[in-house]
């Protein structure tokens, strides 16, 4: 089973040479820290910043430079900012290669939903719904299952869309699945977790088609 | 032209109840602090505001949630504001939640003299029921239609009495799109400088756009988030 880190690691290793990302809030904010040295890639933040560094020396941080998660952060030499309509554009007009983000749920269709849960506060979706709307590759990073157990993967989500078809790949603490005609395809294990173990796991339709290898973290 | 005035008191002369304003800002990254204060001063209520993020319980717009002078609430993203929660449950206040592109570019729209706009932003969740949608190259599309505002009010780095802007850093966020997106637009300044130190080369907004120019003052700046590294 992979804690937080390991699915960041994993998300990383999809990331390709040359590649404009936009992480969401959380384990995707960790892949940041596990892309291999050998590739150039450059990070997004839709509050206004592309070439999005580390965080700042004690002593350095900035009011004015922040990430959308409205952490202190710093600049990469190369990096520019921007105003909140041309991050948009960028993003909608499919220039951002790849988004990074978290669910609730994720329906077999690829149906993605993350956030409002009914009778809670609702804090809004902030950019999540332009973000699955218009990119093309999608990573979601989430729990197989939630607290009691229950799948998060399933056939029709249960709790308001973010947005519909959209999700293409989803790297959990138990496996590495894709998105495609008639549900969820698995395509890794994680280490030491077996295919039995994911099915259960799994609400919606699971498809296995020969050896599923385990990942490699 | 002169744009320049010569307070935020004066900046916001014809501000009244009940209307509808933008204000510019990502969390607490470049809002208007002079112009929230002075509403605050005002005791300007029943206000309309369009603004990404609501302040946090003694900051930003929670100033002005606070005193209860704001009735409707639009936004992409409210949490961190206990106050405001506290409203929305108990039904003072009415909130209208809009992805943050949409936001952002329904702002553009009102700037730039388009009465909508098609997002694909929402298509298929609660936020498109009742609202026009249509295909464009096998992709469906919300209408969405452009704000009307009687004030925005932005924040930037450097001005001159002209009305150009320059910003800082991540602080352009809204505050860029909203220039021109109302009837009015007031420009709050760090550093108001003499016409002619601003290249034209550096300038972000053009003063065409922004109808009163003032030197902010006590910029507060507060960080939401301070997140470090040590050094090595």
């Amino acid at each position: 089973m992979l804690d937080k880190t390991s699915i960041a690691k994993r998300i990383a290793q999809e990331i390709k040479n040359g590649f404009y990302v936009n992480l969401g809030i959380g384990i995707p904010t960790l892949v940041a820290n596990y892309i291999r040295e050998d590739i150039e890639v450059e990070f997004q933040s839709e509050n206004g910043v592309l070439g999005m560094g580390p965080f700042p020396f004690e002593g350095e941080e900035d009011a004015d430079i922040i990430n959308a998660g409205k952490q202190t952060i710093t600049a990469l030499p190369g990096a520019s900012f921007f105003d909140s309509a041309l991050s948009f554009s960028m993003i909608r007009g499919k220039h951002v290669d790849l988004t990074i983000l978290g669910a609730m749920e994720v329906a077999e269709n690829g149906d993605i939903a993350n956030w409002k849960i009914p009778g809670k506060m609702v804090k809004g979706m902030g950019g999540a719904m332009d973000l699955v709307a218009s990119a093309e590759n999608i990573i979601v990073a989430m729990m197989h299952t939630n607290k009691a157990g229950e799948s998060k993967l399933l056939k029709k989500c249960s709790l308001p869309l973010t947005g519909v078809g959209c999700v293409k790949k989803i790297v959990t603490n138990l496996a590495f699945l894709e998105i495609v005609e008639g549900g969820f395809k698995l395509v890794e294990r994680a280490p030491g977790v077996s295919v039995e173990t994911i099915r259960k796991a799994t609400e919606g339709n699971l498809i296995i088609t020969g050896e599923v290898p385990e990942m490699k973290i | 032209m002169n744009k320049k005035v010569k307070n935020a008191s004066v900046a916001l002369e014809g501000v009244t109840h009940n209307m509808t304003l933008m204000l510019g800002g990502f969390g607490l990254c470049g809002i208007p602090e002079n112009a929230i204060s002075e509403l605050v001063n005002k005791e300007i209520g029943g206000l309309t505001c369009i603004s990404n993020n609501a302040g946090v319980d003694d900051f930003g717009l929670g100033l002005l949630l606070k005193k209860h002078q704001i009735k409707k609430m639009i936004a992409s993203y409210v949490g961190e504001n206990n106050e405001f929660e506290r409203q929305m449950l108990s039904g003072e206040l009415e909130v209208d939640l809009i992805p943050q592109g949409t936001l952002a570019e329904l702002c553009r729209a009102a700037q730039s003299g388009f009465p909508a706009i098609f997002t694909p932003a929402g298509y298929g969740t609660e936020i498109a029921e009742g609202k026009e949608v249509r295909e464009f190259d096998g992709k469906m599309y919300v209408l969405e239609h452009a704000f009307k505002a009687d004030f925005a009010f932005v924040k930037a780095w450097k001005g001159d009495s002209a009305g150009n802007l320059i910003f800082k850093g991540t602080a352009k966020n809204f505050n860029f799109n909203m220039c021109g997106a109302a009837n009015i637009t007031v420009a709050e300044v760090e550093e108001l400088v003499p016409l002619g130190e601003l290249h034209p080369n550096e300038i972000h907004v053009p003063g065409i756009f922004v109808q009163r120019i003032f030197q902010g003052t006590d910029y507060e700046k507060r960080i939401e988030q301070r997140t470090t590294r040590k050094k090595e």
